[in-house]
Formats: C-alpha cells, structure tokens, sequence
C-alpha cells in the first residue's frame, strides 16, 4: 500500500495560492482557518523561495503524541486524521508540531478554541466515507473517491505534489538531475525522516476516533 | 536642462534594458554548479532539518509565517516524558519522603498535653482567605494532573468517549478556578505579608530544622509563623503568582509571544506546577497528621493554649498581652 506524502518543489513553486484556494473552496474551510499555506523565504532577495505548506502527515506525528485526549490516528496509507468529537481545543499540537498545520476556529476566546482542524489529505475523518457528519466536520473525502489532495491537483507547475512518497521522491530526485540541483524538499526530512515507510503510528490503535 | 535631462533618461533607459536580460538571467536562475548531481541517487532529499525556517505569509496570521520549527521535538519531548516524571516524580517523591518520616517520627503531639484554653489563631478572614486559595489550588492541581496524565491512566480505565468530556471540563475549571486562586492570594499577602518577613529567629528555626527531628519536644522559638510557615507563604506567593501570569498568558496563546515563547511559558507552568504540588502536599501533612493541635488552627481558628506555647511562643505572648487567650486576664 502507498505511503502518502506531500512534497513541494520549491524550484517550481509561483507562489499563486492555486493550492490554498482549491483548498479553501473544496472542503468550505471557515475563514480565519489555514489548513493549507504559502511562506515566500527570502522575499524580495536573491534565492527567494515559496513554499506550499499544511500537514505533512508525518511518519511520527508530534500532534498525537502530545495530545491529551488522544485523537489522532493514522491510517494505513499514513494520512493523520483526527477526531474532533474528542478534540479539546487544548492546543498543543499546534506547540508540538513543526509545521505550524492545527488550526483553531476561535483564539481569542479566552481559553476556548474551538475543536483543531487541519488538512485531511483530501480524506476526511473517522466518521464514514462520504457521510454528512464526515464533510461537515472534516470537508471532502476524495481519497475515498480514488482521487488525490486537490492542491496538488490543481498545482500549475507541479511544484505540489501529493502520492506514493517513494514515486514522489523518484519524480523529485529525476527533477533535480535534469536541471542540475534540488531544491531542499522543505520538510520532508522533518516529516518522514529517512526514506523508509516505517510502521505506521498509530496511538490507541484502530478503536482510535469518534466513530 | 530638460532636454538634456531626458536624453540622459533614454540613454540610461536603453542601457538597462540591455542589461537588464542578462542580470535578471544570473538572479533567477541558479546554474549547475560543479558539484551538481548526476545520478538521481546524489540528490539531497532527506536534508536534516534542525534550525528554524521563518519567512514570509500573506495571511494575517503572523505565526503561521514559521514555516519549520525543529524546537517543536524538544516541546514534545517534554510534554510526554519530562513534565509527567516530573510532577509524578515530586509528588510521589515528597509522599514517600513524609511516609518514612512518619514512621519515624509519628504525629508530633502537644508536649505537655491539652491545656484545654483556646487562643485565636486565625479569624474568619484568615481563613476564607485560605480555604479559599487552598480549594482553587488542589482543584487546578487535579485538573492539571488529569489533562496530564489522563491519556495514559485514565483513557484505558474509562476509554475515549468518556474522557473527552472530562478533559474539556478539566480544561475549564482550570482556567475558570485560576480567577479565585488569585483573589485568594491577594488576600493571604494583605493578611500575612508582615508576619512572614523573614528574621533572626529563622535561622534558629532553619538550623535545627524546626525542631522536626527533636523527639524530645524541643521547639525553636518562633513568633506569629515559623521559618517553616514562611517558606510555604513565600513558595505559594512567588510562584502562584508566576503561575497564574504564565497561565494566563498561556490561556491568551501568541498574544505576547511566538510558537518558542509559548513552549517555554508552558515549560514554566510545568515545572512550577510540580514544585508547588509537592510543597502543597508536604504542607496539608504538617497540617493534618504531622502534628497534633495543628489544623485546629485552621479549621476552628482556635488552638490550644499549649501548642501556641510550644510552636509560637513569640505570637503567644502577643496573643496573651491583646487578651486572646481564653480564660486569661491581658497581662499588664
């Protein structure tokens, strides 16, 4: 089974916010709420570089680790998903993760954010593929329907790419030969560490989540 | 002039914009270099990652402009290891600590028995200020050691569904509780505050340790609270009022600080957290049975005259002379 990852190219990156929109539009994600952004490094200097960015669905997610109520899980594709019947609000995960990817409906309330949301991979949470509750607590399921994260999907210059790591990687690494250089694959060594898939973590096993 | 002007202009302009292909050229694009790849196995990949990436985002999100932050690992790791060993740690620690000394030293009981006079030890308002820093304290106390340690001990007792609604409960009474802890300690530093200023006499208390070990029930004098009594105060001020500025501050998240401020504000509240548990804990076993005549102090507000003579001699003069002491004239 493949192990999904995302990787952006930041080479090929416009910065043209395709992939945050598609994101926004596709799973009707309340403002104020960025499962998926863009960071311009170097802005304005020589070597400035744009860089999609949401959840990595890490190999070993810090954000199920630290979390309190234990939420998370992952499945076998190693997409995390959470559960936000049992989300707290607490924010940890947010303190927990490199990527900055939890996101809080409300942070100004004191003490009270509101249940986590991130990005799904386009795969929904643990209430049943498809169903209503599903979409309107966690927006589209399109790994369900055989389809890949829309970001990527919709990405122009490819720099987005969303699949198999091991194809991801191959696509990558083809790339930075034939043009001569990388260009660092932000976060993916933070993510997913070696190449290797590993086991994939799984915190409370499959009782894990709210269905 | 102006027309020199502008021909300088078109000159210029003709000039850059020759130019001007040639520098975009060597800016945009990064030229293979000698030490380019040449086989897909020679790209870097899995680049190490172990500093900071901050840029620049166009959301008005400003924390979101971290693009990787490595220290998140470290935040982890204390949140799953080092704050559970170490408010565990203490608290179990301290427990076994008072167990031992228990077995050795029973409950330190009234020297010369119960005289049966009462003297006043603390009024109405001594003790509301009290309890209710006390209540507030031992219940953010367990609904932080709840959020703490519930994933572990109480999920696979009671399982997810139930313990959801019992860590968002947690979750607020904590923050809720916080607003009548402060109120209380407030009022423990009106009331208190000048019969804790430290003196002389505790370093006498401090050097032989209060008399704890003193089987023959020898006590160093002390006036209103002893050295002892004065290092729980000054632990619960300082560091209740460190805990709530770093609870609300935390209550408030990226308000003051970024991602690094927030985890080292919640590093703070932790290892504070687990100090004062401890010290709290050594604190209710003095009170209650540690020592005979003690928690009438703040249970009644009485005690009796003999253990006011034995452990405040000082304060019991005091108390003699304003005519508190029951059954005794004020002496003159």
């Amino acid at each position: 089974m493949a192990r999904m990852k995302f990787l952006c190219d930041s080479e090929r990156c416009i910065e043209c916010n395709a992939c945050v929109t598609a994101c926004k539009n596709e799973h009707e994600v309340p403002w104020g709420i960025n499962r998926r952004r863009l960071v311009t490094l170097n802005d304005g200097k020589p070597g400035e570089r744009s860089i999609s960015m949401a959840c990595m669905h890490c190999n070993d997610p810090p954000c199920a680790a630290v979390c309190p109520v234990d939420c998370f899980l992952q499945t076998a594709d190693g997409v995390v998903l959470h559960s936000k019947d049992l989300c707290i609000g607490c924010g940890y995960c947010f303190y927990a993760c490199p990527f900055g990817a939890p996101q809080y409906p409300r942070t100004t309330d004191f003490g009270s954010r509101g249940k986590m949301d991130k990005c799904t991979f386009c795969a929904g949470g643990p209430e049943p593929d498809g169903s209503v509750e599903e979409y309107q607590k966690y927006g589209a399921n399109r790994l369900a329907e055989g389809k890949l994260p829309l970001c990527a999907e919709m990405c122009s210059t490819r720099a987005l790419m969303a699949g198999d790591g091991a194809i991801l990687a191959d696509i990558y690494q083809e790339r930075s030969v034939r043009r001569g250089y990388g260009s660092g694959a932000p976060g993916w060594s933070t993510a997913y560490g070696r190449n290797e898939r590993g086991s994939p973590f799984a915190p409370g096993g499959p009782g894990t989540g709210g269905a | 002039m102006r027309p020199l002007h502008a021909l300088l202009l078109i000159a210029l302009m003709a000039v850059a914009g020759l130019a001007a292909p040639t520098f975009a050229q060597a800016q945009l694009t990064q030229v293979p270099g000698p030490n380019s790849p040449t086989t897909k196995e020679q790209v870097p990949l899995y680049v190490p990652q172990d500093d900071k990436v901050v840029g620049r985002v166009s959301i008005p999100d400003e924390k979101l402009a971290v693009l990787v932050q490595p220290e998140g690992r470290e935040w982890r790791e204390w949140r799953t290891h080092t704050l559970r060993l170490a408010i565990g740690g203490l608290a179990i620690g301290m427990t076994v600590v008072l167990a031992i000394f228990f077995l050795y030293r029973g409950t330190i009981r009234i020297h010369g028995g119960k005289a049966g006079r009462l003297v006043l030890r603390f009024n109405g308002l001594d003790r509301f200020a009290h309890w209710t820093t006390a209540v507030s304290f031992l219940t953010m106390a367990l609904t932080g050691v709840i959020l703490t340690f519930g994933r572990s001990l109480l999920i696979p007792l009671i399982g997810h569904q139930a313990f959801t609604p019992l860590a968002e409960y947690s979750k607020s009474i904590h923050n809720f509780v916080s607003v009548p802890f402060v109120v209380g300690l407030l009022m423990i530093v009106a009331l208190w505050l000048r019969d804790n200023i430290p003196e002389k006499a505790d370093w006498i208390w401090i050097k032989s340790a209060g008399g704890l070990f003193s089987k023959a029930g020898h006590h160093p004098e002390a006036g209103r609270f002893n050295a002892g009594q004065k290092l729980v105060f000054w632990s619960i001020v300082l560091g209740g009022v460190v805990m709530a500025a770093t609870g609300y501050l935390l209550m408030v998240p990226f308000a003051f600080t970024g991602i690094g401020g927030m985890q080292t504000i919640h590093v703070i509240h932790g290892l504070l957290a687990a100090a004062l548990i401890a010290a709290v804990i050594g604190h209710i076993y003095i009170g209650t049975i540690g020592m005979e005549g003690a928690f009438d102090a703040m249970g009644s507000g009485d005690v009796d005259e003999n253990w006011a003579m034995e452990h405040h001699r000082r304060w019991y003069q005091e108390q003699l002379r304003k005519g508190y002491v029951e059954g005794r004239q004020p002496a003159e």
